[in-house]
């Protein structure tokens, strides 16, 4: 996996650390985030889709293309693009999706 | 008894701030329930946390607007029943009185209207490419909401492409943000712009606005090229560059990053939902619920306002809002005084006319796909390709969009074809080569977009609250 960032930030530098674990390693993103902001700044994708296995980084950023659901520790999923950053969120973004249960 | 149920409002952005406001002044404390985290849509969205940046910095031109509207809202607040992150995802009971289903920070829960105003807004309007789902890639809308609500690029060198005033508006919005923008690839040819003279009569500060982005883009060394049609993304991974053709040529360019979009195609799977009556608009290439000049649409008790209700655009949409309140007050019995209706009208009529003129200024790209070879994928979610779609509608036996979604899964997946449907009815209609509206319309189906189902799971209703 890549660890080459997609988004670029260009305000909110110098915000409050918002500590996650990202594939179990420790990271931090800014308050204000959104997850999907917190993981791209970081590195290229979200998931890989259930079919093809290709990596998808979001599509919308508005809730309406459902692309950018991310696998928590947990096994549940949120939708990062309209989704705050927590401390203590874990993300697994290099599994590939099984059988949608949800 | 329908006169103790609520009047629900869905979305709080221009226009539903708009008729929350109207209904106030009215003595009526709606509900209104909005998917996002903060009110004001996507047009003003705001950020979760103050990022010290200016109105005029994140908002621009339309800074004025989005501060007046935000201010609207804080001021409503103690006279409305406000609930954000709250999904609408059905409309049911329409036999009696009806009622949402909503999905509330985990809660399923059913809440019974006396009207119901829909006002559901847009997405972006986008068209497959090769690997348009590639990393790096976005749509125009999604571009600037990054920057407007996150206050980050989506890449640091990107090439901004497809037709519409916001194509030019969120690539000169990047390069002041300090992002390298490479290009500007217009699909339009650039005859077409000429239109924008006729439209600088109606509407010269729209015309003066988009010289103003163009010339600034110019000078600062963005290529802009016209009649562009794409190849290919470059790169593995993700985005490393984009292939094209323009006047005749081939031409690749490097960036990490593409924002594109062709307009935006309005939200009308609730409408759907409560049995409103569609027409087909030929401005929007979509059908609409029909709906008089006030938003009634052909359901009782069922309102419509905004670009949900046809592409206008903000400005129209706060005209259009109040527009509604106004229609659900005489409805209700009120006494609507003076001509207040017939001015908004007439300045959402004058809006209406300008969109007239920027669609021949940014058309739809009418041809897209005699360039784009059948192992594109059409269908994000189930990662369907544009060559099933051939094979499932076969030599002409199937020209229905709905028979083609039951046979090929387009549409069926987590975006219940938000992404797809205006992409598979261009696919169909060129197959067939007949005109769009004679593909028939994509019936929404509950709920409209994904919910965890959880048997069992907490199920509350408004009356036991």
């Amino acid at each position: 996996m890549s660890r080459q960032a997609l988004f670029k930030r260009r305000y909110r530098r110098d915000e409050e650390a918002i500590p996650f674990l990202l594939n179990g390693l420790p990271e931090a993103g800014r308050r204000g985030d959104t997850v999907m902001t917190a993981i791209l700044s970081l590195e290229t994708s979200l998931r890989r889709t259930e079919f093809t296995g290709e990596s998808r980084a979001g599509f919308c950023l508005i809730g309406a293309c459902q692309d950018c659901f991310v696998m928590m520790a947990d096994g549940s999923r949120v939708r990062a693009c309209s989704t705050a950053l927590e401390p203590g969120m874990a993300f697994l973004t290099d599994a590939v999706e099984g059988v949608e249960h949800d | 008894m329908t006169e103790a149920l609520p009047i629900v409002i869905v979305g709080a952005a221009p226009a539903g701030i708009r008729a929350a406001e109207r209904l106030v002044e009215a003595g009526v404390r709606p509900i209104v329930l909005d998917e996002g985290l903060r009110a004001g849509g996507q047009i003003y969205r705001r950020p979760l946390v103050d990022d010290g940046r200016s109105y005029r910095n994140r908002y621009g031109s339309e800074a004025k607007k989005a501060e007046r509207l935000h201010a609207v809202f804080e001021r409503l607040r103690p006279s409305i029943d406000y609930r954000p992150e709250t999904l609408v995802w059905n409309v049911s009971g329409l036999e009696r009185s009806g009622h949402l289903d909503v999905l509330r920070e985990g809660v399923h829960r059913q809440i019974a209207f006396s009207k119901l105003l829909l006002c559901t807004g847009a997405t972006d309007r986008v068209l497959p490419f090769p690997d348009w789902t590639k990393p790096g890639v976005y749509t125009l809308g999604a571009a600037q909401t990054a920057l407007k609500a996150q206050g980050c690029t989506v890449g640091d060198r990107l090439v901004f492409m497809g037709s519409g005033p916001l194509l030019y508006l969120v690539a000169w919005q990047y390069m002041k943000a300090g992002a390298r923008v490479e290009a500007v690839l217009d699909t339009a040819p650039f005859r077409s712009k000429f239109h924008l003279v006729s439209l600088f009569v109606r509407a010269p500060r729209i015309v003066a606005l988009g010289l103003f982005y163009g010339a600034q883009l110019q000078l600062s060394g963005v290529k802009v090229r016209y009649g562009v049609r794409p190849q290919t993304v470059l790169g593995e991974e993700r985005v490393e560059g984009i292939r094209f053709r323009a006047g005749g040529r081939t031409e690749a360019l490097a960036c990490d990053a593409i924002g594109y979009g062709f307009a935006l195609r309005p939200e009308t799977q609730l409408a759907d939902l409560a049995g409103c009556r569609f027409r087909f608009e030929d401005r929007d290439r979509a059908w609409l619920p029909e709906r008089d000049a006030q938003g009634r649409t052909s359901r009782k008790d069922i309102y419509v306002s905004g670009d949900g209700s046809g592409i206008a655009g903000a400005d129209a949409a706060e005209i259009d809002g109040e527009l509604a309140a106004l229609a659900i007050l005489q409805d209700i019995g009120n006494t609507v005084a003076g001509d207040r209706p017939r001015q908004l009208t007439a300045a959402r009529a004058r809006i209406l006319r300008q969109r007239e003129i920027l669609e021949s200024a940014f058309p739809f790209p009418r041809d897209w796909f005699e360039t784009v070879p059948p192992e594109t994928t059409l269908c994000r979610c189930e990662e369907i390709r544009i060559g099933e779609i051939h094979c499932a509608v076969g030599a002409g036996s199937i020209g229905e969009i709905n028979r083609m979604k039951a046979l090929s899964r387009v549409g069926m997946g987590r975006c219940q074809g938000r992404m797809c449907s205006a992409a598979a009815v261009e696919v169909l209609s060129s197959i067939r080569k007949v005109e769009p509206k004679e593909t028939g319309r994509l019936r929404a189906q509950a709920p409209v977009k994904p919910i965890p189902l959880g048997f069992g799971g907490p199920l509350d209703t408004e009356e036991s609250r």
